[in-house]
This record gives C-alpha cells, structure tokens and sequence, in this order.
C-alpha cells in the first residue's frame, strides 16, 4: 500500500512539474477509483467530443430523426460561434441604449419647460388654488384634520366601517365572520393576561434593580448573571440550536473585539502599579490573575455545537409573546360615547390591569360581539324585506357616515383593494394627512388641464398712416443760389391798423435796418463759408508719408516727384454724404451724440434678425403717460409671481402629465361622495361648540346599536 | 401662465355627468318625500343647498339669455373704434414677420404687435374722457374778425370769461417781461426796472411784489410755482413765491434770455456773452456751459418735443442746441437781417422766425426747410406760439394773431388785433386757457383769444385745479421721471434705436470721455534686478528683447504664411509637371 502510495505521490508530482500551472479540476462525481488526493475520474485528460455524446442519442429510439439529422449536421460543421464582443464594446452599446432610453424619459419634460419659457408669467406654486370664493366641495375636500375635535369625531367616524358601494357585506359583518370562537378567544385572551401580567413584573424588578448603586451587588449580579447564561446557554444548545448559535455569534463577537483590544492584558496603568505590588500583595497578586484568565476566558475559542441534534422545540415559558408589544388602540374610557362603537377588534388589549372587572367585562363584550353580529344579519334580512323604517334611517346614517370614512382612504382603496379590517384601521388613524394630502392632489391633477398656449396671432395689417409732411424730393444742388432762396416771395399782410406811434427804438431798428440791407450779401457769403470749412472738417485729411530726400536731391523748393506723391499720399475713404447735402441753408453737424450712445442698445438682441424688427417691438412705450392704467399693468407684470410664504415645490410629473387610470378612479370615489353629510359635519365643526357636536355625532352613530 | 382657476370647474361639470349616470340615491329620495325632515338638515348644510339651487338658476338663466341673446344683440362683440382715433395714437408701423423666420422671432413679434396693437385701441377707446373742443371766434358776414375789439368780446361771454381781460397799469417800472406757470394759474411779471410780481391771476390774488432794484431781463417760474428765476443785470437770482431770495447764481452772469425745460429740471440760459448754461434745478448743477461763439444771445426758444433750445442770432441764423455738444446741432439761414423772435409750436414740427427784414418764416423743423414766409410791414418783435398752434406776433404796438399759420399755405390777414399802448416787450399765452398775456411799456395786458388754449388737460402731468397735497405728489413722481440730460437731442427716440456705430468708433469716443485708452497694452518696465544686472545697459538689452513683439509676431506670422503658400504652389507646379503618372508613382510619398 505504501509503496503505491508512493508512486502515485511521485507522479503526481511529475505532473506538477509537466503543468504547474494547469489546475487540477475536481470533480465531485462518483467514480469508481477515487484518489486519495484528489477526485478524478477515468480519462480525465481526454477531450470530450461531441459525437461522444451523440452516439448514444443515434442509438436511442426515442429520439426523433429531425433532431438527430439537426445534431449530425451540428457535429459536420466546422463553423464556431462568434467571439462574444469586449467589455468596451458592449458598454458602449449598453451606453448607447441607456442614452436613448433616458432621452425618452426626460424628452416629456421638453413640452411643458417650453410651454412655461414661452409663458408671459409663471405663478409659483404651480398648483394653486385660486383666491376667489371657493365652493362647499372644494372646501371640504380639501379639509384637514386639525383640531383634536375634528381628530375625535374622525376617529368616531372610522371606527363604524360602513358599506362604501352597497356591498353585500359590510366590513365589520366580514370581520366578524372571520371572528373566532369563543373558546379559543378564551384561551387567547388568558394567555395574554399572562404574558401582560409578566412583562409588568419584570419591568418593576428590572426598575427597582436599576435603582441599586452598589457595585459590589452590581458585580456580583453579574457574576450571577453570567453564570446563569452559561447554564441557559447549554440547554439552549439541546433546546433551542438556533437561538444557540446566535449566541455564540455574539459571543464570537465579544472574543474578536477583545482579542483587538488591550483590555485585560495586564499593560494598562492600573496593571502596571499592581505588578510592582504583586511581589509582596497577595491580593494584587490575585487580581491580576483574574484579569489575565478574564482574557483568557474572553479569547478562548467556543466550541461549535454540532448540528445534528435535533430536538422537539418547546417554548420557553418565560419568552413573551410578541402581540404583548402591540400598541394599545387608543379607546378613551372618559368619552362615554366611544362605547357606543360598533366594533371591538381587541377587547381583550383593554383589561389587563384590573383582573376582576376583567372578566365580567370580558363577557359583557363577547356576547356584545355576538349580539351585535346577530343584530346585524337581523338588520340585513330586514333591509332585504324592506320592513322597518326605523331601521332603514339608521342604516342610512352608517352608510354615509361609512361613506365619509371611506372617501378618506378612497385612494388607498381603489388601488389596493379593501384591506383587512385591522389594518385599515390603524393606518387611517396614523397616516390619515398624508392620504387625505395625497387624495387632493389627485383630485387636481384629474382637474388639470394643461391647455397648450395659444400663440395669439398678430391681427390683420393696419392701414399705415400716410405721413402727411413728406415731400416729394429735393433736387437742388449746392449750386443753388442762396439769394433765391431767403429771397422768396413773401406776402404782405393787410393790417386793419396801422402803426401810429413810433418810437426811438423802432427808429433805432430801422436804422440797423437799414445797415443790414447792405451787409446782407455779407451775411449769406458768411454762411456759405462757415458750412464750407464745416464740410471740410468733416471730410479725412491725406495722410502724407513722404520723405523728402529719400532716393533724390532734397533742399528748400524741391517738391518731392510725383510717383512719390502718388505712393506714399494715403487716401482714405470718403465719409457718407452730409445730411445737409441737399439744404443749402443749413449746417447740421455730423458729430455723433456719445451721451445717449452709452444709454443704447448697442447689440441686437436674441431674437430679431434685424435692427428694425426689434425697434418696432420696443415702439410702444410702457409707462402710464403714455398709456391707460390697464395697459401699463399688462405691460409691466412680473415674469414670475410667487406666493409670500408659500412653498414651491419643484414640478412633477403628475402635475402635467395625467394618467387615465387614476382620474377615473378619482371620478367614481368623488360622485359617490356623501356631500350632504359631509357638509353638516363640516359646518357643525365650524359652528358648534365641541361637546354640541360630540354628542350629537354619537347619537348619530348610536343609532343602530 | 399657470393659473388653475378654470380647471376647478370643469372638474364640478365632470361630477355632475358621472353623478347622472349612477343608481338613485336614499337621500335624494327623502330630498322629494319628505320636506319636514330636510328642514333641519337643511339649515345646516345651507351652502350645499344653495350649490345646487345657484346651478339649477343658473341654468335657467343661460338658457333664456341664450334665445334673448341671439335675437336681441344686434352689436355683437367689442364696440369698434374709429380708425381716425386709432391713427390718432398710432406709434411707428407695424413690423411684418419675416418669411423664413424663426419659431422665436416670430413669438417675440407677435407678442409686441399684440400688445402695442392692445395699447392703441385702449389709447383710443380712452379718447372719449377727452370730451372738451376749442372753439374759434367767428364773424359776421363780411366782418372780420380782426375787427372785433376786446371790450366786445369781454361783453358777450360769460362773466368769469369777461374777467379774463384786464388790463395792469404798471407805468413807472416797464417794459415788463412775463411768463405763466406750466399749469396756467401763475402769472409771473418782471419790469425792465425792477418791479417783480406773481399773481394768480385769475383770481387777482398778488403772491409777491418786489422791486430787485436792478435790470430785469427775464423772468421765468421753475418746475412749480413756489419758485421762479429771475435774470437781473448781472447775476440770475432764484426767489420762491413770496419773493424771499434763495439763491443768487453768479456763476449765470449777464443772462438775457431763459427757457424753462420741465421734464429735465433744466434752466437754460442765454447771456450777453454768447454763453448758453444749462442749470439742473433739482441739483443744483451747471449742468453746462457753451461757448456759442455768436455774440449777445437774445432770441431763444425752446421746443417742447425734445428740449433743444434755439437761438437767434444777428447774422440772421438760428443755431440748435443740446448741452451735450459743444457745437451746434443745426446752424439756419433764416433771415437776411438779424432774428427778432422765434417760436417753435408744441409738437416740434413748426418753427416760426421774424427777423429785421420784417419777415415772418415757418420752418419745418423735421426737415430744416422753409414752408412759407409773409411780409410784414412793421416787422414782429415778439412772437408766441398758443397750444393749439395760433401765432402772436407784436408789430410795434400792436398784437396780430394768426390761425393755420402752421401749415403749408401762406396767411393773409390776422385772425385777431389789440392796439396797446407802448412797446410790447413779453408775449405769452397761458396754457390750457384762451388768454393771451401781453407785457409792454405800460403794464400787462390779458387779452382773450378764443381757441388759444389746449380744451384737455392731463391732469397727471399738470393739473390747473391741483390742490397743495396735489402738487406736492406731482413734485415728487416729476422728480422720479426726470429725464437726465444727456438723453437730450434732435431726435427723442434716438433712446429706443440701436446703437449701430462700429467697435472702432466707440472705442475711439471712450478714449475721448476717458482720456485713455482702456485697451492699450501697458508699456515693459523691466524689474529692477540686484547685484549689478540692472545697469542702463542691461535694463536696454532686456527692453530690446521684447521691442515690437506685436510686429514680431505678426512678421512671424507673415512669414509662415507666406513659406506655406510657397510650399503648396510648389507641390501644385509639381503635380502639374508629373501629369503622366508613372509606374513609379507609388513610391512617391
């Protein structure tokens, strides 16, 4: 055997030598020789062909010929599959579509951000109601519950679940079709009050040990503690496995962070000064080897149970239950008309405190129950026959006030279905805003209309107004005597009087008058000259370059040559025509007004192409002087309006794009909404005093029991 | 826009048609049973009931106004509006959409048309509370209207009319120079030699009377009429209207001639020196001061369209003037002789000159031409133009009023004459009245000239019934519209035009305003380096370094173009040689 043993380890190291790198595959199939170092099986290193496998399926019967002719023609094709494509590659197309996907996505943005740029103004928040009178439903859909009245009497109303849409069943008839029989709910409710009884009685032990500030007793309590878990933790081991090595989980734990620490290791402060003591104290002596088997103990391996004990699991008697950590439904013993309620889901949670009353009670309620659920199927036939008017009022009453409970979780409802009676229950009472918030919002999105803007068209062309002043055109040039022109003929006025008295002044006058009629050619001439140096003025000067003596003689009265004139005598272009070209009597100056130059406009904005298209858009003033008090408001409003305190939130998808499903359920839940009742609720609360409307709703929900 | 309002009712409407559909309901059974019951269900929930009630009425009522409304409307929508009143407010011409604009500019001209379209008709839909007219004076037949004298005039209207003429005999302290307020209530009197007084003259009641024991050349009221300017011999004085002193403005010597500009807060003034000075009243500023080069100034006129003062000057032209340019804006030939008088209308369209050769001149002032002229025997030494555009002139003693002197046919004969007595030195009409004030050697003279005034005034801009609290609010939101003066020029609109002048020219005007160059690259200073490599010679050697290196570089460039442009028309002659491709070709790299 030894020997064997041998060669097969030498060759096996052979075959390391020949691969080293090659792993062995293991293999976990049975084989009929199976080695001591590894599985193998026989012809290990052979390839497995396909017709290998195939043959057997040429002999088999069973299969058809198609598939057999397919598998030849599979095993004579040469053809291989295409090399997958690489890790870029693929990310790139996986890029690609996610790209084009996402574009889908946000690509329904594009509609309203357009529609909301185009906007003359925007009013933040988007979802707002208007300011105006609202109406009676608006109001009372949109209606909170604030005050701990209104939460009162909402509890009221959720507590008598009542048919919604005339169904067969109310949910509290199902409810308590479901109920269970009065035997078990004894037991149940026994083991509760067990359960409850012992939780208080640990909570008062642990309270009144709490309190204990020796820490002797402390250390000592542990010790005891420890000790007794040790115990408990080798019956959890028979007992309870699981629980068992969870534990040890946790006690893994504990080793681990002990091994990381210092803790115990006999190198802290208080240590060190005992190591020097311990020569010559005992008790320090002692100490330390506690804390050093402290880490002993901490760090030593646990033993891992085995696994394949398994016993019958039995509860711990001391384990509590869980339901013991329910809430307590919130029933208030003062309210003498919560007892009035229709339903009791868990009576039971009610009297755990007071044993003897308890169980006086506890029958009053179950046959309560009983008859209540009797009483019910009574009502029912009698709605069936149509008997009792009585009867028919009461019931009337439930379902509306059902009603007004139910619109509340309307949405939840016709989403998900009726839930379990329970539950619904807790979750109106806890997450009633959110819903009711929830229930509005959809109410307006189905309100919505997201109207696309209409884009008011420019109205028919105006007749333009003839400018009555314009002229035909001046062709007079400069050559135009200006003689003729101040010269003009001009009428003379027939006075009804004339003058009488004249003065020195007017002498004076005449006398100038006189002057001026002979200097009057001087006066034209004057006027000529003046715009023929302005002319000039405006007009570039030659730049002159030329060098005299540059390439010739140079000396005084030498002109430079004309080649020279002509290259290096730099012209510029002329300037525009003058504006007064054409009026021989007037000089206008053509100097550019650079003090309203820095108050224009000096690039064309966005939009307009040209100059003239975006002066005629700024043509109408805005301001009141010029225009009706309406005008100027409409001119003038702001871009974006937002409402003081008011949060705005961002947009969301609902808000524009509405899904058919939700308006329609919406539509049905809100045709089926109890109005009347819901006004008078909401009126009472609005109006009466608290205690008026309390009992008031009470009656009206005692009226069937 | 984002409103929400319409979307709440169609959400009611959707309800009721669902509601319709659904089986009958046990409360509305007993809604029709039983009234007792409801009664108390009732009175609570009332505005429920009244819901339904106000549709079913509502209801009703469409109904019936729908038959009533198609038989009985026989104007259907908007009440047209005239198209002379749409005219009347029209502003520049519509601009059409381009044929192959873009989405945008298209909205961005629908948007603008639209609403300049709005503001026009609602202008024009407004014109009705403009519900005064102006009459005219009208003779006989074969009667001239010129004949008819004040005292009759007086006689046939209504008392408070008759008041309007009246005569001041101020003998000792003329000739008197006068202005009115803006609102026309105030009329403000200075005599050559001194006298002073305000008077709300329709009610005769003297504010202040002075004497400033000097020449007075001038008088004018400010913005309101708690202040006015007064331009004595030698410096302009500002009093408040009970004739205390506020300020004394010596650096306005010599001021001859004043123009009041009321939406600039500007009073420009016009010296004996040839200086025009522009005082901002609201700060209190020389705003500026222009050399005119021209001599004594004393013929000036503003024109109320766009605050460009004229001056007329001896050698017979009328110059322009902004305070923005040291130059004048527009030089004319108007006169052979000097200029006497100017006036320019209220629109700015008309000019109207007289001059020493006794001619009166209309110029179109839009297009600097002469539209007609008229010979007048003694010549026009004061000229005044009225709101609704009739021309004083005063021929020696003598007042002639004009109509349709503004337009292009020549007048013929005055529309109305006042024979006073003494020189006329001030004429002036009050605005929004059919008063014509006349100062002379021998008083003031109010003179009633039927259809002088504007019959409409805007109240928001200068109201002649504002109370005290009144005018203090207007002083205030003048204030805040003032316009500054840098906007004055010959066109008004320039404001709302683009800016088209090119980069080099601005760039050029901002070294001019700042007396730099804001771009010029600043000159090499090179560092002051230690132990010894900072000597003249070596602070030379650094500088030469970077001499010219724009040049350089553009040299640079120059040079690498034009090796390029070498290199391909190398390659191309090349190609051009090897047309004939060889085997060899593939070689070639």
């Amino acid at each position: 055997m030894q020997n064997e043993n041998l060669v097969q380890i030498s060759f096996f190291n052979q075959l390391m030598l020949v691969h080293p790198r090659k792993k062995q595959n293991e293999r976990s199939e049975a084989s009929v020789q199976v080695s001591e170092y590894f599985v193998n099986a026989e012809g290990t290193g052979d390839k497995v062909n396909l017709s290998d496998l195939l043959g057997t399926v040429e002999k088999t019967s069973g299969a058809s010929n198609k598939t057999k002719k397919q598998l030849r023609n599979l095993q004579s094709s040469k053809e291989t599959l295409e090399l997958p494509l690489n890790k870029q590659q693929t990310e790139k197309i996986q890029r690609g579509i996610a790209y084009e996907k996402t574009t889908a996505e946000v690509s329904c943005w594009k509609n309203i951000i357009l529609q909301n740029q185009k906007a003359e103004q925007m009013v933040f928040p988007l979802n707002q109601e208007s300011s105006g009178p609202k109406r009676v439903e608006q109001v009372v859909a949109g209606w909170k519950v604030q005050t701990p009245l209104e939460q009162e009497i909402f509890r009221l109303l959720h507590g008598s679940r009542q048919p919604v849409n005339d169904p067969v069943l109310t949910p509290v008839e199902e409810q308590s079709l479901k109920a269970m029989s009065l035997e078990e709910a004894k037991i149940r409710r026994a083991e509760l009050q067990k359960a409850r009884a012992l939780q208080s009685y640990y909570e008062a032990k642990a309270k009144r040990e709490k309190k204990i500030k020796s820490k002797k007793y402390h250390k000592v309590q542990n010790k005891a503690k420890r000790k007794d878990f040790l115990k408990q933790f080798d019956e959890m081991v028979k007992t309870n496995p699981e629980g068992a090595l969870e534990e040890l989980k946790k006690m893994e734990l504990s080793r681990m962070e002990e091994r990381m620490s210092l803790k115990h290791q006999n190198s802290g402060k208080w240590a060190k000064s005992k190591a020097i003591m311990a020569k010559y104290d005992d008790s320090a002596r002692k100490a330390m080897q506690e804390q050093l088997q402290m880490n002993k103990d901490l760090t030593q391996k646990m033993v891992v149970p085995s696994d394949d004990e398994h016993e019958s699991i039995e509860e711990g008697l001391e384990t509590v239950p869980d339901f013991v950590n329910d809430p307590e439904t919130v029933i208030d013993p003062v309210n003498p008309w919560m007892r009035g309620q229709l339903t009791h889901e868990e009576p039971e949670i009610s009297c755990v405190t007071a044993e003897e009353v308890q169980t006086a009670e506890e029958e009053n309620e179950e046959e309560e129950i009983i008859g209540e659920f009797e009483r019910k199927r009574k009502l029912r036939q009698a709605d069936e026959e149509d008997l009792i008017p009585t009867e028919e009022e009461r019931k009337k009453i439930r379902t509306i006030l059902s009603l007004f409970v139910s619109t509340r979780e309307g949405s939840n409802q016709t989403r998900g279905g009726l839930n379990t009676a329970g539950e619904e229950d807790e979750e109106g009472l806890l997450s009633e805003g959110q819903i009711r918030v929830r229930s509005i919002e959809d109410l307006e999105v189905l309100d919505e209309v997201v109207e696309p803007r209409a884009i008011e068209e420019p109205s028919a062309p105006q007749t333009a107004a003839a400018e009555a002043t314009s002229e035909p055109p001046h062709k007079k040039k400069r050559e135009i005597n200006l003689k003729e022109v101040l010269t003009k003929e001009a009428k003379a006025v027939r006075l009804p009087f004339l003058p009488t008295v004249v003065d020195e002044e007017e002498r004076d006058e005449q006398i100038s008058i006189i002057k001026e009629a002979f200097a009057g050619d001087d006066v034209i001439s004057d006027f000529i000259k003046d715009k023929s140096r302005q002319e000039a003025a405006g007009r570039p000067a030659v730049v002159d370059l030329t060098l005299p003596g540059w390439g010739e003689w140079g000396g005084v009265g030498l002109k430079p040559p004309r080649w020279k004139r002509k290259r290096f005598r730099i012209k510029t272009a002329p300037p525009p025509p003058r504006q007064d070209q054409k009026l021989p009597d007037v000089i206008i100056s053509e100097k550019r007004t650079a003090s309203v130059a820095s108050h224009q406009v000096s690039q064309l904005p966005f939009p307009f192409q040209n100059t003239a298209q975006f002066e005629s858009s700024i043509r109408t003033p805005i301001g009141s002087t010029w225009n009706t008090q309406t005008v100027v408001k409409n001119m003038t409003k702001p871009k974006v309006v937002t409402k003081l305190g008011a949060i705005i939130e961002p947009m969301v998808k609902e808000d524009f794009i509405k899904s058919k499903t939700t308006a329609a359920g919406d539509l049905v839940f809100l045709s089926n909404y109890p109005k009347k009742i819901n006004f008078i609720i909401f009126f009472l609360l609005q109006t009466l005093s608290s205690i008026f409307v309390v009992s008031l709703l009470g009656c009206l929900l005692n009226v069937p029991t | 826009m984002a409103a929400v309002t319409p979307e709440v009712l169609t959400s009611t409407h959707v309800e009721k048609m669902k509601k319709k559909k659904l089986p009958k309901r046990y409360w509305e059974e007993t809604e029709k049973t039983d009234q007792s019951q409801r009664r108390p269900e009732e009175e609570q929930g009332k505005a429920g009931q009244n819901q339904n009630k106000s549709t079913v009425k509502e209801k009703s009522l469409k109904r019936k106004n729908g038959e009533s409304l198609e038989k009985k409307d026989p104007f259907p929508g908007e009440a047209p509006i005239p198209q002379k009143q749409l005219q009347k407010f029209q502003r520049g011409k519509k601009c059409k959409v381009p044929a192959g604009a873009r989405e945008r500019l298209k909205e961005a001209i629908a948007i603008s048309e639209a609403m300049s379209e709005h503001a026009q008709k609602q202008a024009a839909r407004y014109d009705l509370l403009l519900p005064e007219d102006a009459g005219f004076l009208e003779g006989d037949e074969d009667e001239d209207t010129n004949t008819i004298s004040q005292a009759d005039i007086a006689d046939a209207v209504d008392i408070t009319s008759g008041s309007k003429y009246f005569n001041l005999h101020l003998s000792q302290f003329g000739p008197y120079r006068l202005d009115y307020s803006r609102t026309g209530r105030n009329l403000l009197v200075g005599g050559k030699k001194g006298h002073v007084a305000c008077i709300d003259w329709q009610t005769k009641d003297l504010k202040c009377e002075m004497n400033v024991m000097e020449t007075v050349n001038d008088v004018k009221w400010l913005h309101t009429e708690a202040m006015f300017a007064v331009a004595q011999k030698r410096w302009l004085y500002i009093y408040d209207s009970k004739g205390v002193e506020l300020h004394c403005v010596k650096k306005f010597n010599d001021v001859l001639r004043m123009q009041f500009l009321p939406y600039h807060f500007l009073l420009a003034t016009a010296s004996a020196t040839g200086f025009l000075q522009y005082l901002d009243v609201s700060i209190g500023k020389e705003v500026a001061a222009i050399c005119t080069k021209m001599g004594r100034l004393d013929v000036m006129a503003q024109n109320p369209h766009n605050a460009v003062i004229h001056l007329g000057h001896p050698n017979g032209t009328v110059s322009l003037w902004s305070p923005n340019q040291k130059e004048s804006l527009v030089k004319m030939l108007c006169h052979r002789g000097a200029v006497r008088s100017l006036a320019v209308d209220k629109t700015g369209t008309y000019m109207v000159t007289s001059g020493l050769d006794r001619k009166l001149k209309v110029y179109d002032i839009r297009a600097f031409k002469p539209l007609h002229s008229c010979f007048l025997p003694a010549g026009a030494s004061c000229l005044s133009l009225s709101q609704r555009g009739l021309l004083s002139a005063a021929t020696g003693e003598i007042v002639q009023v004009y109509q349709n002197v503004l337009g292009s046919n020549p007048v013929s004969k005055p529309y109305m004459a006042h024979r006073l007595r003494g020189q006329i030195w001030g004429l002036a009409y009050c605005p929004f009245e059919d008063v014509l004030g006349i100062g002379h050697g021998e008083g003031f003279t109010s003179m009633i000239v039927p259809g002088a005034g504007e019959p409409n005034f805007d109240a928001l801009d200068t109201n002649p019934y504002r109370s005290h609290k009144q005018r203090q609010e207007w002083e205030v939101k003048a204030l805040l519209e003032k316009v500054q003066p840098e906007l004055i020029g010959l066109d008004p609109g320039q404001l709302s035009k683009v800016d088209q002048a090119s980069f080099e020219q601005r760039h050029k005007e901002q070294i001019e305003a700042l007396g730099f160059d804001p771009l010029a690259k600043d000159k090499f200073k090179p560092k002051t380096k230690k132990k010894g490599r900072s000597s003249a010679g070596a602070i030379e050697k650094r500088k030469r370094k970077v001499a010219h290196e724009d040049q350089r570089d553009e040299i640079r460039q120059s040079v690498q173009e034009r090796t390029e442009r070498e290199k391909e028309l190398k390659e191309k002659s090349n190609e051009k040689k090897l047309g004939n491709k060889s085997t060899l070709d593939r070689f070639r790299k």
